[in-house]
């Protein structure tokens, strides 16, 4: 890691301290609740990001993958098993003493039988990178339009699977989500005593993921990548294998939806059919947009900055146009994002004159 | 034995035969040129021998290994490299680092190795930097390492092209019309250098339109017109043959 | 399956066909002349409906429906003119984000006029219980108007592109825009008017469908894919495989319902369908991979 790459990092860790610490001085904590869940927003984003602005791939299905991770997470954690248990179903028996289930008592006091969390993340995750793989190597083979396309019949396929399946709630999604406890005395949950620890643990997850990725695109992977999105035949003429190196960086993509979905699932409580629409998609695609495309730090900022802000309400009832409207200005006036508009216009001025 | 054996090739773009049953070989060690005027299907020839198009028919074998039907990065890896007609720099991307991009093949780092930044994918980064510098010193063209590859002049992407495309030490590299849009000394310049490559053991297969380039460098020269083989031989007797000179008075 | 259920599921299976194969004809037109995929076609299917709905209060039928056309006609012209018309050869990505985000915000605004009601335009005869024997089958009077509104748009829609001169001008332009250009026809005015063709026949396939499915404010994004999924069924830019192609996918929804599909699933029919022949044949179900590349209205 180069010393700019670091001291940059080290700027976006005092940043997060210095929001929580502002929060505690002004007495704003309750802010904290929508950051976090910004927070993991932001994980999914930057992971699209890799996708469409590294690799050149337009996905309008990330909603489905952080749903796939979110729901499957949801469903196991939640379904109780104690009723198999009881009447007499070997295999769950076989489970329960391999310890990969845990007791709890739900809110009504009935005592429930489900999946340990960590299990449960771990088969939602793999399940998710699993899918994109299935899916990718198909879907990655297409181009423009095709792709667009594709990957929007996919997270609609999902929405309808969420919205008309029994063991995901329906239209109600899944509710009393327990929490997710990482390490002992790290649990990721609402519960308002946690929620300086939860902060934390969402800003520790977005922030080595964020590393991760600062990584990558720096390495021959990365540059393999930019080639690709450049000119795709000349990448293929240099030895690239562009189709696996597409593939590789949308299932990670996914993973990064996948952690995001299943940790904002346990810190919610919940997740419900909303979080896999297609508004979601698009609305995932047009804050990558506005960070520039290929800009992690341009998606990153704009990410957290508009994802808070329309928790927040600012936008009321206009959420989703003022998303369309920002995209539609973004593409029309500064394709390169905003944080390079004043770059662009310098250089469509410098070719305008050449 | 022939390095590369293109026999009986066939391409067909909906009722255009673009290449028609052309074979020929190509020595270890030997620069040929395939000439022909526009449309004869000589870049069409490039991209079949490349695999980045599927031929209809006919076998290419390079070293003695049938490659069609490979996919364009694996032919790359097996040691064939090109340069493209109008020169495809990686856009956004310094001279050196397209060239960086050159020496995929020679280097290994994955997608784990580059998240984690482990010592090993370091230590090659480090390797690849050094060689690609390297050769933009073999191609005299160091001063433009980090000046983004597409804001050059034509002559100099050229270069950069070439030092790209030797990265990956290619035993045979595919020219496509090197000297295109170049004045008379860039294009003495590239000839040097071809025969530069050359000298290095590479065997060259060039598409060229400038004559006196082609009759100048090459051992061999192939003939094309509308997808076929009309000659073949040496710079002398293609300038003495009859049915060449047709085609070429014919234009 | 009894005849008279047969039929019954053949008729649903057209009446849904021909509406997609409008949708499909509304992409078609504007890609053959733009190379652009409109990703809000299906929303000027949803403003036609509304639109006529609201015009039908103070005026009737048949005039509150051609109101609603122009005024549809009128917004595909000025979502041209405003946002697509000075672009220079836009990316193929920034034209789909645009018009995503176009499709984003007239959802929006219809849902901040209309509020997320279900309405519908009144049976344009007969009532809803109304029904007319067809080979066994009793079909709404309405079916019938859907049937012959969209043939005739189909019919008239070739004519135009054969016999007038302002059709054979858009063909031009779709078959080389350069040389078309430089016979003197505006190529930019040819984008706008397809624009305006795609939102008229959008908009009166919502008035003719409102009164069996109703309108809603965010039915555009679900026929859209449908629309999509026809028009490479019968491969972009192929308007009359495309009306081949809505009817398959029609009917093959009609009879997924019959043999017990979950309705909940039904889009996910359509989806799958679109995937797969995106993954095998591409360039479409009737086309082949060198017409795919011929453009044909
Ligand atoms: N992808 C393609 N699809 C359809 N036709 C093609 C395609 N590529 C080339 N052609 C056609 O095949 C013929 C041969 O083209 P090719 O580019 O191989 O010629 P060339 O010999 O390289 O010409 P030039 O000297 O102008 O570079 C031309 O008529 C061209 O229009
Ligand atoms: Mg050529």
């Amino acid at each position: 890691m180069t010393t700019k790459k670091l001291s940059a990092l080290a700027l976006l860790v005092a940043f997060m301290v210095g929001v929580q610490l502002t929060t505690h001085v002004t007495g704003t904590s309750y802010y904290l609740t929508q950051l976090t869940m910004t927070i993991y927003s932001c994980l999914l984003i930057i992971g699209l990001c890799l996708v469409m602005g590294y690799a050149g791939q337009i996905s309008l299905g990330h909603a489905g993958f952080f749903a796939i991770g979110g729901y499957i997470s949801a469903a196991l954690t939640t379904f109780n098993f104690r009723p198999a248990l009881e009447g007499g179903s070997s295999w769950v028996e076989l489970l329960n003493t391999t310890g990969l289930f845990t007791s709890r008592t739900s809110m009504f006091g009935e005592p429930l039988l489900s999946v340990q969390p960590w299990i449960a993340c771990l088969l939602a995750v793999s399940l998710t990178a699993l899918i994109a793989l299935l899916i990718g190597i198909p879907v990655l083979k297409l181009k423009g339009h095709y792709l667009a396309m594709a990957t929007l019949g996919f997270g609609i396929i999902i929405f309808r699977i969420v919205l008309a399946m029994e063991i995901f709630g329906e239209a109600d999604g899944i509710s009393d989500v327990p929490g997710f406890t990482l390490l002992p005395g790290l649990t990721v949950n609402g519960n308002l005593d946690n929620r300086v620890v939860n902060y934390y643990i969402a800003a520790a997850f977005l922030i080595s993921g964020f590393a991760l990725l600062l990584n990558l695109i720096d390495s021959r992977v990365g540059r393999a990548l930019r080639a690709i999105h450049g000119a795709e035949d000349a990448a293929d003429a240099m030895g690239i294998d562009t189709a696996r190196y597409k593939l590789y960086t949308f299932v990670l993509s996914a993973v990064f939806a996948a952690v995001a979905g299943v940790l904002l699932t346990h810190y919610s409580g919940g997740i419900s059919p909303s979080d896999a629409g297609v508004m979601k998609s698009v609305r995932y695609v047009a804050i990558v947009a506005i960070g520039g495309m290929a800009s992690l730090w341009g998606a990153l900022t704009m990410g957290g900055l508009l994802n808070f802000l329309s928790l927040r309400g600012l936008f009321g009832s206009y959420d989703d146009a003022v998303f369309g409207a920002i995209l539609i200005i973004i593409m029309l006036f500064a394709p390169e994002g905003v944080l390079r508009l004043k770059l662009w216009c310098k250089l469509k001025g410098h070719k305008e004159e050449g | 034995m022939a390095l590369l054996k293109v026999d009986n090739l066939h391409k067909h773009f909906g009722g255009l035969h673009a290449v028609n049953g052309v074979s020929f070989e190509v020595q270890k060690g030997t620069i040929k040129a395939v000439i022909g005027p526009n449309g004869a299907g000589k870049t069409t020839l490039f991209n079949l021998i490349c695999g980045a198009l599927p031929a209809d028919s006919g076998t290419v074998a390079f070293a003695g290994r049938p490659i069609l039907g490979m996919k364009p990065y694996q032919i790359a890896a097996a040691g064939i490299s090109r340069t493209f007609q109008n020169i495809k720099m990686f856009p956004g991307m310094t001279a050196l680092e397209n060239v960086m991009v050159g020496l995929h093949t020679k280097s290994q780092a994955g997608f784990w190795a580059g998240m984690l930044h482990l010592p090993a994918s370091r230590r090659e980064e480090k390797k690849i930097r050094t060689r690609a510098y390297e050769l933009l010193e073999l191609l005299e063209i160091t001063q433009f390492a980090d000046i983004e590859a597409r804001s050059l002049a034509f002559g100099q992407q050229r270069a950069v092209e070439f030092a790209r495309a030797l990265a990956s030490d290619p035993p045979l590299l595919l020219l496509d019309e090197p000297a295109a849009g170049l004045n008379i000394y860039e294009t003495a310049e590239v000839a040097r250098l071809i025969c530069k490559i050359q000298q290095q053991g590479i065997t060259v297969l060039l598409v060229e339109h400038d004559m006196s380039l082609v009759m100048d460098i090459s051992d061999e020269i192939v003939v094309l017109s509308f997808g076929q083989h009309i000659a073949e031989g040496t710079p002398r007797e293609i300038q003495h043959n009859q049915e060449v000179i047709q085609i070429y008075l014919g234009e | 399956m009894t005849l008279e259920l047969f039929s019954q599921y053949i008729f649903a299976g057209i009446t849904y066909g021909i509406i997609y194969a409008i949708v499909a004809i509304g992409f078609n037109i504007i890609y053959n002349t733009t190379g652009i995929i409109n990703f809000a076609q299906g929303e000027f299917v949803m403003l036609g409906g509304m639109t006529a709905i609201s015009f039908n209060h103070y005026l009737p039928l048949p005039l509150a429906i051609i109101c609603a056309v122009l005024v549809t006609m009128l917004i595909g012209a000025l979502i041209e003119i405003a946002f697509i018309r000075w672009l220079e050869s836009p990316s193929v990505l920034r034209m789909i984000i645009i018009t995503i985000g176009l499709s984003i915000i007239i959802r929006e605004m219809a849902l901040h006029v209309w509020g997320d009601s279900v309405r519908a335009l009144p049976y344009f005869s007969g009532n809803v219980v109304s029904s007319i024997t067809i080979m066994g089958a009793s079909i709404s009077p309405q079916v019938l108007w859907v049937l012959a509104v969209c043939s005739l748009m189909v019919i008239l829609l070739s004519l135009f592109f054969k016999f007038t001169s302002l059709g054979k001008e858009m063909q031009a332009c779709a078959a080389n825009r350069l040389a078309a250009t430089l016979c003197g026809i505006n190529a930019k005015n040819m984008v706008t008017f397809s624009f305006m063709l795609s939102a008229a026949l959008g908009a009166v396939a919502g008035c003719v469908v409102s009164p069996i499915t109703s309108s809603q404010y965010d039915m555009g994004t679900g026929l859209a894919i449908k629309g999509f999924t026809v028009a490479v069924l019968g491969g972009l830019g192929n308007s009359m495989a495309a009306v081949a192609a809505g009817l398959l996918l029609g009917i093959i929804e009609a009879f997924s319902i019959a043999v017990g599909f979950p309705l909940a699933f039904q889009d996910a029919i359509a989806i799958s369908l679109l995937l797969l022949i995106l993954f095998v044949r591409p360039h479409g179900l009737f086309g082949n991979k060198e017409a795919a590349r011929l453009k044909e209205f």
